[in-house]
């Protein structure tokens, strides 16, 4: 599990999945769950099998997740803020039409 | 001779789509050979299209290309599977048969009348595609927007991956003994012997026979073996969407659903040059009008775009050319070379190793740009 450098800097606290992730200013919600030892982000539209960080950049979109209520929102690429409420992408959004 | 010199039966310079379905297909009829291609920038259409495997509308005023589509669209099932099996690496070919939206009166008419002329030359199931109404596109296709009036529908269309394909043609080309030179841009060429010489920067390449399938460098290249390439550039620009549950069963002309489930949205027709820059104007015209089409696109994320260069001839049809001037060398190119891939790799490979083109074949010859 990734450790901080400097530890006992987080003074924002956000949800993933109902659970209360603790994060530092400026962490993205990516870099806060990956602190917290949170792998699986998302589960893949094709297989269904489980996905997290990859590039850390914005470029792979491996990293989706729903952030108050948007789907496929890129964790990496997501500030933190405090109560956000984050949760797992799973497989495809469904699209009303 | 040069020490760098590598001698195979046949060169193919070019590593697109193009030439690397016809190196896969030749290296099938026991030929030794060489595939020469530029480094990973390059111009390469085969890199930025849509992946359409597309029969409708094709051939129009050439009736030799609308049956060589055909016949490609009925090899592509049998030459899906036989890559996948061979490399491992599927192009996630599908055959749901595709759609034109028609959003006009005048367009209901222009392609009414182009099904017309499809059929009487080659028959009603030669062609395959047929006018859907309303009612009927919204069986197949819930969720069109109110403009949509009617609809061109052909069961032989279908989309593929074609990056993968791409990916899936070089395996299958190493896998059969073919040799790939990359960063092997070919500045010239000349007879050597019976056969040819194709000179990069960092050496020279023999081979008995010569393919040039450079998309746009054929037209450089070309003149070097006494054949005359007319393309030109014509730049097409793609949005993709975010990835959504299955929401369009079939491809079509404006918009496909991959099998990944983002959505590409498609495409425009720029005349500017060589340039592959997306432009914010292009992309949300784009984008309207397929929005027009489907309005729950509204909602979607946009997450890629870019720009690519169509390569097409002066009346749009391919060109395959043998050089009279100096036998065993030919000259490929055409619009759309995922469609014709199956026929590349299959029927057009053939022909090449045995140094002769069907007749149907010799329509697409730039001969018949003389006469215009
Ligand atoms: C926006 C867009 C959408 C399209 N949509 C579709 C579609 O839906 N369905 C369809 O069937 N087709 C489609 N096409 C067309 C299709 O992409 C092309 O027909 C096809 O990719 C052409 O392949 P090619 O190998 O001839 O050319 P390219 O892919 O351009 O490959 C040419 C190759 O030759 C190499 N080369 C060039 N010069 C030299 C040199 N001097 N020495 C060595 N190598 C050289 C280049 O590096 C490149 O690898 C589309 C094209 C565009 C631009
Ligand atoms: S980890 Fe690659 S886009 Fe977020």
């Amino acid at each position: 599990m990734p450790k901080r450098i400097d530890p006992d800097t987080e003074t924002v606290t956000f949800t993933f999945e109902g659970q209360i992730i603790r994060a530092r200013p400026g962490d993205t919600v990516a870099s806060a769950l990956a602190a917290s030892g949170i792998r699986h982000l998302r589960d893949s539209a094709v297989s269904g099998e489980p996905r997290g960080i990859f590039c850390m950049m914005g470029a792979c979109f491996d990293c989706l997740v729903e952030v108050n209520g948007q789907p496929n929102r890129q964790a990496c690429m997501t500030p933190v803020s405090q109560d956000l409420a984050v949760s797992r992408q799973r497989g495809g959004v469904e699209v009303k039409i | 001779m040069n020490n760098n010199s590598i001698t195979s039966d046949v060169l193919v310079v070019g590593g697109g789509l193009v030439g690397a379905a016809i190196a896969w297909g030749l290296l099938d009829r026991g030929l030794t050979v060489t595939v020469l291609d530029e480094g990973d920038i390059a111009l390469r259409a085969s890199r930025g299209n849509f992946g359409l495997v597309w029969v409708q509308s094709k051939g129009d005023k050439m009736h030799e290309y609308a049956r060589w589509t055909r016949r490609s669209a009925d090899l592509w099932p049998d030459f899906a599977e036989h890559l996948a099996e061979e490399t491992g690496i599927s192009p996630n070919y599908e055959k749901p048969g595709g759609l034109h939206f028609i959003l006009s009166e005048e367009e209901d008419r222009r392609v009414r009348a182009q099904h017309q002329r499809m059929h009487d030359v080659n028959g009603e199931r030669g062609y395959g595609a047929e006018m859907l109404d309303r009612q009927q596109l919204d069986k197949l296709v819930p969720g069109l927007g109110p403009e949509v009036i009617s609809g061109s529908y052909c069961k032989h269309d279908g989309h593929a991956n074609p990056l993968l394909l791409l990916h899936a043609l070089h395996k299958g080309l190493g896998l059969r003994g073919g040799r790939y030179i990359p960063d092997g841009r070919v500045e010239t060429l000349e007879r050597d012997g019976d056969g040819f010489r194709a000179t990069t920067s960092h050496g020279s390449y023999l081979g008995g026979r010569i393919v040039l399938a450079a998309g746009h460098g054929n037209k450089v290249l070309g003149p070097m073996l006494g054949l005359d390439v007319p393309i030109h550039p014509e730049k097409g620009e793609i949005l993709v969407t975010e990835r959504v549950a299955p929401l369009l069963p079939m491809p079509t002309h404006v918009l496909r659903q991959t099998n990944e489930g983002t959505i590409m949205i498609g495409d425009s027709h720029e005349n500017t040059g060589y340039s592959t820059d997306s432009v914010i104007p292009v992309m949300s015209g784009i984008a309207q009008y397929a929005i027009r089409c489907f309005p729950a696109l509204r909602n979607l994320r946009v997450v890629r775009s870019w720009g690519a260069v169509r390569i097409l001839s002066t009346d749009g049809f391919p060109v395959y050319q043998q050089s009279t001037d100096f036998s065993g060398a030919y000259t490929i190119n055409c619009h759309s070379g995922v469609t014709l891939a199956a026929a590349h790799a299959g029927p057009l490979a053939r022909m090449i190793a045995e140094g002769e083109f069907e007749p149907e074949i010799t329509a697409f010859s730039p001969r018949r740009f003389d006469h215009a």
